[in-house]
């Protein structure tokens, strides 16, 4: 009997396990695995990557573009979280709406408005010039910057909301009482409140990087061939070369580094000693 | 313990501080005495906290000055004054040992490695956690976490310390336990304390001297037996300790009334009389300052009045007693002195009081 009610809350578990079994793991797996074998079985997809410098030139692109963004991303958001978490409920509800306010529109549109904004005689531009700060417009698109500027708009989100959710849970006295034993504002942060935060700052942290590593309508509207990511990459050997094997041995190699930077992440900041 | 002859560690001259339009704090001014004991004692909102946040540099004062130690700290942060402050809920850095946390304010001011290590194990044997130092706070009783934080505010020893009720997250037993031990560490330590309670039986046990505070302002300042035995407004009387308050009205000259008419009958009344004669005073008088007598027993003196209901206290008894105009007031007795008088709910009584017992203000 008690088994049986006991096993009740696994059994709900199970239409997310199938949906995620039947749309995830079987199209991933089956895509990987044809990095070992189409054309034919062995390693020749591998080796194909390691032979042509621009393939492990776009993966390392990708990886440099992913580690900009990132702490771009956990700059602005701090503040936001910060403002969100400590202040008064007006300004909490405000924040968040505003923070919600991009899922509204869909990436695409929103990376369009961002090309019709950042282009060379766009809005942004223009006002820049007529209230003379630049002389000539500034290369804002189709670069690193624009990748960067696109990027970390849409990824806000989803590193406020975990520092937030970190954040608010730091008792607001622990500032004011380390002041009281004679830290500066700056040394309570460092040793006080950052730490505590830091919890929420490897969640955001991590999601922005691996979400960034797979991003390609960005890259693709708002940067130019220099900033060309792994998923443009694996879109257009499948889609336009249809070698899914090579797709495979791109997409086997980026999991590998995720994995990799991640366990390396987690290990090098340790944690558990910060998780309440 | 108090060295009057060092002067104050702490003056505060006319502090004021608003929010909005309201003022949280109006017009305050005090002088804490080396080696002093001093609590704040109010009710909610009546500025006590606020008070303390501007003598921790934490909230800024619109006007008024703030003398530590005989140097003006208005501009100063907290980071500079040399004070040390306990919460009411402790605030441990949670991602601390116990030792890194009492380790902490030694660390901000750059005292040597060897030497801080020393005085962490001083404080935590000080506080009776001689063990606990590799624990987090997480790891620690409410109890135990406030004595660590005790530590941490005591390692340093600062000029002033500072506590904002700080056992008011305690339960009953721990928080008396907890009254003696910081009662001990101020005498052993000699440090000079303000502290913050909205209870009064924890004021008066703890405090050397008390500053009685509603509506943002000192209402009195004075040992706990001068609140106790010559409060100085109503509200004081009301609040420190339990009063029985009644209308009455003074009779004779001003300055010179000794007599009040209470319930129509003419009462002795204290000479320190606060109302002027022939306006509507109230009476205020202790339930244990009472004297209950059978109406036959004498002359007809005293306030008549109907013992209601006798209320048993173990080692008192309270009797609760209505006057001709329907007030109710309670007068407590010793058990013994009690059963001597031998009432009964329904038997008439009359009250009477020593004068000086009895003190009148403005209704
Ligand atoms: N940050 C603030 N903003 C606006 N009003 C405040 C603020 N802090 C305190 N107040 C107001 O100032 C008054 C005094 O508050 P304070 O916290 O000093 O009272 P307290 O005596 O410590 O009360 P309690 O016993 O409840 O802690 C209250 O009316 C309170 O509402
Ligand atoms: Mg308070």
């Amino acid at each position: 009997m008690s088994t049986r009610r006991e096993s009740w809350p696994w059994l709900l578990l199970l239409p997310a396990a199938l949906v995620m079994l039947v749309a995830f793991a079987l199209p991933v797996g089956m895509l990987l695995a044809r990095a070992f074998t189409q054309p034919e079985p062995g390693l020749q997809n591998f080796l194909l990557l390691w032979e042509r410098p621009v393939y492990l030139q776009i993966l390392g692109n990708t990886v440099m573009i992913a580690a900009v963004a990132t702490p771009v991303t956990l700059l602005l958001a701090y503040p936001v979280a910060h403002a969100m978490a400590h202040g008064n409920p007006r300004t909490r509800r405000l924040l968040t709406f505003l923070v919600l306010v991009p899922f509204w529109t869909s990436l695409l549109v929103r990376s369009f408005a961002t090309v019709i904004l950042l282009q060379r005689r766009g809005p942004l531009n223009t006002l820049l010039m007529n209230i003379g700060l630049i002389d000539a417009p500034l290369p804002l698109i189709y670069n690193l910057t624009g990748v960067l500027l696109g990027a970390v708009q849409t990824l806000l989100p989803f590193v406020i909301f975990p520092l937030y959710n970190s954040m608010r849970r730091i008792d607001p006295t622990l500032m004011p009482a380390a002041l009281t034993m004679g830290a500066s504002p700056a040394r309570a942060f460092l040793r006080v409140y950052l730490p505590l935060s830091l919890p929420g700052l490897m969640t955001g942290a991590t999601l922005v990087f691996i979400s960034m590593l797979g991003y390609f309508v960005i890259p693709a509207l708002l940067g130019g061939p220099r900033e060309t990511m792994v998923g443009q990459l694996i879109q257009d050997q499948i889609g336009q070369l249809g070698s899914w094997g090579v797709a495979g041995a791109l997409s086997f190699v980026l999991l590998a580094i995720t994995a990799a930077l991640l366990g390396l992440l987690h290990r090098l900041v340790g944690l558990k000693a910060v998780a309440r | 313990m108090i060295s009057p002859e060092l002067g104050p560690i702490l003056e505060l001259r006319g502090i004021r501080k608003h929010y909005g339009r309201h003022a949280a704090v109006d017009d305050v001014s005090l002088k804490l005495r080396h080696g002093e004991f001093l609590t704040f004692l109010g009710p909610s909102g009546s500025g006590k906290t606020t008070t303390l946040m501007m003598v921790a540099g934490l909230q800024q004062p619109d006007s008024g000055q703030i003398i530590l130690a005989g140097k003006p700290v208005d501009r100063l942060p907290p980071y500079k004054r040399d004070i040390g402050m306990v919460f009411q809920h402790y605030a441990l850095f949670p991602h601390m040992t116990v030792r890194r946390n009492v380790a902490f304010p030694l660390e901000m001011r750059g005292t040597p490695r060897a030497e801080a290590e020393r005085m962490v194990t001083a404080a935590l044997a000080m506080v009776g956690l001689p063990d606990h130092g590799d624990r987090l706070p997480r790891q620690l009783s409410g109890g135990q976490q406030q004595r660590v934080a005790l530590a941490r505010a005591m390692v340093y020893r600062p000029a002033l310390l500072l506590m904002d009720e700080p056992l008011g997250a305690l339960d009953k037993a721990l928080r008396e336990g907890l009254q003696l031990e910081i009662k001990r560490l101020h005498r052993e330590q000699r440090m000079s304390v303000l502290y913050v309670t909205h209870d009064q039986s924890e004021a008066l046990t703890m405090s050397d001297r008390i500053a009685v505070f509603d509506g943002g302002r000192i209402q009195q300042i004075g040992t706990p037996s001068d609140l106790y035995e010559r409060p100085a407004t109503r509200f004081v009387a009301g609040f420190v300790g339990e009063t029985n308050f009644v209308p009455a009205e003074l009779l004779g000259r001003e300055g010179e009334a000794r007599r009040a008419l209470v319930a129509g009958v003419p009462m002795p009344v204290s000479a320190r009389f606060l109302a002027a004669p022939g306006t509507p005073a109230v009476l205020a008088i202790r339930p244990e300052r009472l004297r209950l007598s059978a109406p036959a027993d004498d002359d007809g003196g005293g306030v008549p009045a109907e013992l209601v209901d006798l209320i048993y206290l173990g080692n008192a008894r309270r009797f609760v007693l209505r006057l001709p105009g329907g007030q109710e007031w309670s007068a407590v007795m010793q058990a013994e002195a009690a059963e001597a008088v031998m009432l009964r709910p329904g038997d008439a009584v009359r009250l009477s009081w020593n004068e000086v017992h009895a003190t009148a203000f403005p209704a």
